[in-house]
């Protein structure tokens, strides 16, 4: 609860901090405004952006289901890199991971016909199981040769993004009439249930039940770590990989289970999307997701609570820079500065220290990935 | 004693798994493309010089070349010539796939490979920017924000005035990212990976933010002609190489040099020794006199530089203006290529190649038809790059002290 406390604190401060910069961008690239010296708009503009920016992220029901939907898979995929970190590896792939887990999850989703109570589970186990199988290419092309998962993973990522161009044209998963690689809609029955669903009338709360499937991922990676034997295996692994074999662990198989793990998490991922926020998949349906996830299990410190507090975050600018960019000619691209300079600060407690004189230790670093390995 | 060991057992093992990879290029050169009767014409220059290649027989030819490869491989061990080797049988791996691919049809041969030369540009000075850093002991994983940095600043500065100020720019742009870099990980002590991401992230945003906000609604902010190609006098008469090395534009000489003299400042110079040093021991380094800070400092303001150019490359030497997240992750190709050259300039200079020329082919190969998925064939070289990790070069060694802040007392 303490560290919860303070890593809330943190990244407050280093939320306010990047705020008060993405500010000065706003203003300084209002060239039009800055031209013809009105520099009252310019500082307008940073008031409408802010504003809305905050109102799409949290301030009606409609900005909440917005947020829980950005945070589902980011709070996944972020995960998929946290464990990976937690064992030394660095998982650039949790693309290719959320694609094959998106796909078998897909599949389960409109082959079957059953009970919903059935179906969606199912079809989620299905995600996690095709996300892990895949990750787990990278974990043993390690084990067994060497070669680097950040070759691999990258590889693998393409590799993915072929196969389900290729898939969504085969005429099992391709929609009947459809020119262009894009799935078969999911069965009624395998849809995660809408969160809002009980309100009638508002079509436009999208947010759905993958956010407790998130939840629990998040809950099982921290029973893993701190009431397992394999979590401190793959905490010890991570720290310090000679000592862990001295000590008689198999780093080998260590790894292969990390990518496993990792692979489960971001194949759930692209489940929930799948299942819950498009009821079909398509060539987009990774998008940026497996990249922004490092910069989540980074800000969080590769923890499960950091990794959730970051997740939420990146969730909620996200919701918030759709609606800034439509109100305001702020583009939506900001979120990605305002993120990266989260991330900075928060890396560096010095300087935020420095800029708001808070007092207090060091905050201990947390786990990412420490050095190249062999 | 037990360390030359432990290498001479885990090279048996790459020698055995080399060898059967070779048997594994000869069951995919006789099983698939022996399938296509028909000649493959290739274009060898410019004009109309035809090297005509029946896919059929060279298939068959060239597998049981590779059957002969993986026997002498698995039986004693190519020893001193297994690179060579290697890179000619991946040669003729290539040559067979595209005559299978293209056979019946006419191909450019020149025109692909010069292509293939073009866009290593990136790759590999983003790769010379990796190495300076993690050679020094820095972990370097913002190549792709350098590039993607130096892209944008190079098109806006190259547009507002000259192709010569746009370069520079871009470079300077790489310098102060690499600033960026070096004050957090090494001043600050912040961990090296999370830096790095952060400025990745940080390029994208703003750069993307920028050609919204403000190149967009300022056209002739982001519209330059690029450089022409220069052909090297003698050299550029060369046949068929002269065509593909020397009629390029400065860029790829630039790459070469950049190669060439990383190389040999590396190995033998005293800079490149201090900088081994800071790389693997510091502590020992800092105890004999180097300065390991200073060091450290300049190394990375030299990669910023570098992978600045690198960026200015899309603008300046193609495409003539810059797009959103015009890099696409070559950033992290070149850092894959780092990893895949061991962390020697030539060995990441031969990855970027290998990259390039997956990423020339892709674009030719997806016309033709061969009966296969195109899909599977645009695949295929990133297969083949994942075969070639895990089979051929193994696991590498980095740097020791890539990663980790160094503490003066």
């Amino acid at each position: 609860m303490k560290d919860l406390i303070k890593s809330l604190r943190y990244t407050f401060l280093a939320l306010v901090a990047s705020l008060l910069v993405g500010a000065i961008i706003i203003v300084v690239t209002d060239i039009d405004a800055l031209k013809s010296g009105d520099y009252g708009k310019a500082f307008s503009t940073v008031f409408t952006a802010y504003k809305s920016l905050f109102e799409g992220s949290f301030w009606s029901l409609r900005s909440i289901s917005n947020t829980i939907t950005g945070t589902t898979p980011l709070l996944l995929s972020g995960l998929a890199v946290s464990v990976a970190f937690k064992a030394g590896l660095f998982n650039i792939g949790a693309t290719g991971q959320m694609l094959a887990g998106g796909m078998t999850a897909l599949w389960v989703g409109f082959v079957m016909s059953g009970p919903g109570w059935l179906q969606v589970p199912l079809a989620v186990l299905a995600g996690a199981i095709g996300g892990a199988l895949y990750g787990g290419v990278a974990g043993v092309l390690k084990a067994r040769t060497g070669a680097h998962e950040v070759i691999t993973t990258i590889m693998l990522n393409s590799i993915a993004s072929f196969l389900v161009l290729w898939l969504l044209k085969t005429t099992t998963f391709q929609r009947e009439g459809r020119p262009d690689p894009i799935s078969k809609l999911i069965s009624d029955e395998a849809h995660l249930p809408r969160l809002f669903g009980f309100l009638d009338g508002r079509s436009d709360l999208v947010a759905h039940s993958g956010f407790f499937v998130a939840l629990l991922a998040t809950y099982a990676y921290w029973y893993l770590l701190k009431r397992t034997t394999l979590g401190f295996e793959l905490r010890a692994t991570g720290l310090n990989s000679d000592a862990a074999k001295y000590a008689g662990m198999k780093s080998k198989s260590l790894m292969v289970v990390a990518m496993l793990l990792a692979g489960g998490f971001a194949g759930m991922a692209g489940a929930t999307e799948v299942l819950g926020t498009y009821g079909y998949a398509s060539t987009s349906l990774a998008g940026n997701i497996g990249f922004d996830a490092i910069a989540v299990a980074l800000l969080g410190q590769s923890s499960p609570i950091g990794t959730l507090v970051s997740a939420l975050l990146f969730g909620a600018l996200q919701a918030g820079g759709r609606s800034m960019q439509a109100n305001t000619d702020v583009p939506v691209d900001l979120i990605i500065v305002l993120r990266a300079l989260i991330v900075m600060f928060v890396a560096a407690p010095l300087l935020v220290k420095a800029m708001f004189r808070v007092k207090s230790q060091v905050t201990a670093q947390g786990q990412t990935f420490r050095g190249w390995g062999g | 004693m037990n360390e030359s060991l432990m290498i001479s057992a885990e090279q048996k093992k790459r020698a055995r798994n080399v060898g059967f990879g070779y048997m594994g290029l000869a069951v995919i050169t006789l099983v698939i493309f022996s399938r296509r009767p028909g000649d493959a014409g290739f274009k060898l220059t410019e004009g109309g010089a035809n090297l005509t290649i029946p896919a059929q027989q060279f298939a068959w030819i060239f597998g049981i070349v590779f059957i002969g490869l993986g026997a002498a491989q698995l039986w004693r061990g190519l020893g001193k010539v297994s690179n060579i080797v290697l890179a000619l049988a991946t040669a003729m791996f290539v040559m067979s796939f595209l005559s299978w691919a293209t056979s019946g049809e006419s191909f450019s041969l020149v025109g692909m490979l010069q292509d293939t030369v073009s866009r290593s540009v990136p790759i590999t000075l983003g790769a010379i920017g990796g190495i300076l850093c993690e050679r020094s002991g820095v972990i370097n994983i913002a190549i792709e924000g350098m590039l993607l940095a130096g892209a944008f600043t190079g098109a806006v500065g190259a547009s507002l005035t000259n192709l010569w100020f746009g370069t520079i720019i871009a470079m300077l742009t790489g310098v102060l990212l690499a600033w960026i870099l070096a004050v957090f990980s090494i001043k600050y002590r912040v961990d090296q990976v999370i830096v790095g991401f952060a400025i990745n992230f940080f390029a994208l945003g703003i750069t993307s933010f920028l050609s919204f906000r403000v190149l967009v609604p300022n056209p002739d902010y982001n519209s330059l002609v690029p450089v022409m190609p220069i052909s090297v006098p003698v050299l550029s008469k060369i046949p068929f190489i002269g065509q593909i090395l020397f009629v390029q534009t400065i860029f790829v000489y630039f790459s070469f040099a950049a190669v060439a003299l990383l190389t040999w400042a590396m190995y033998r110079t005293r800079w490149g020794l201090r900088t081994r040093a800071a790389g693997e021991y510091p502590k020992a380094a800092g105890t004999l006199g180097v300065d390991v800070i200073k060091l450290r400092y300049r190394n990375l303001l030299i990669a910023g530089a570098v992978a600045g150019i690198g960026g200015a490359w899309w603008p300046i030497g193609t495409v003539g203006r810059f797009d959103q997240n015009i890099t696409g992750g070559r950033g992290f190709i070149a850092l894959a290529a780092v990893i895949f050259g061991r962390w020697h300039p030539v060995g990441a200079f031969s990855g970027a190649m290998v990259f390039a020329l997956a990423e020339a082919v892709r674009l030719k190969i997806g016309n033709f038809d061969t009966g296969i998925p195109s899909e599977f064939l645009l695949m295929a070289p990133y297969l083949v790059t994942l075969v070639v990790v895990a089979g051929f070069v193994g696991a590498s060694r980095a740097p020791k002290a890539a990663g980790q802040p160094y503490d003066e007392q």
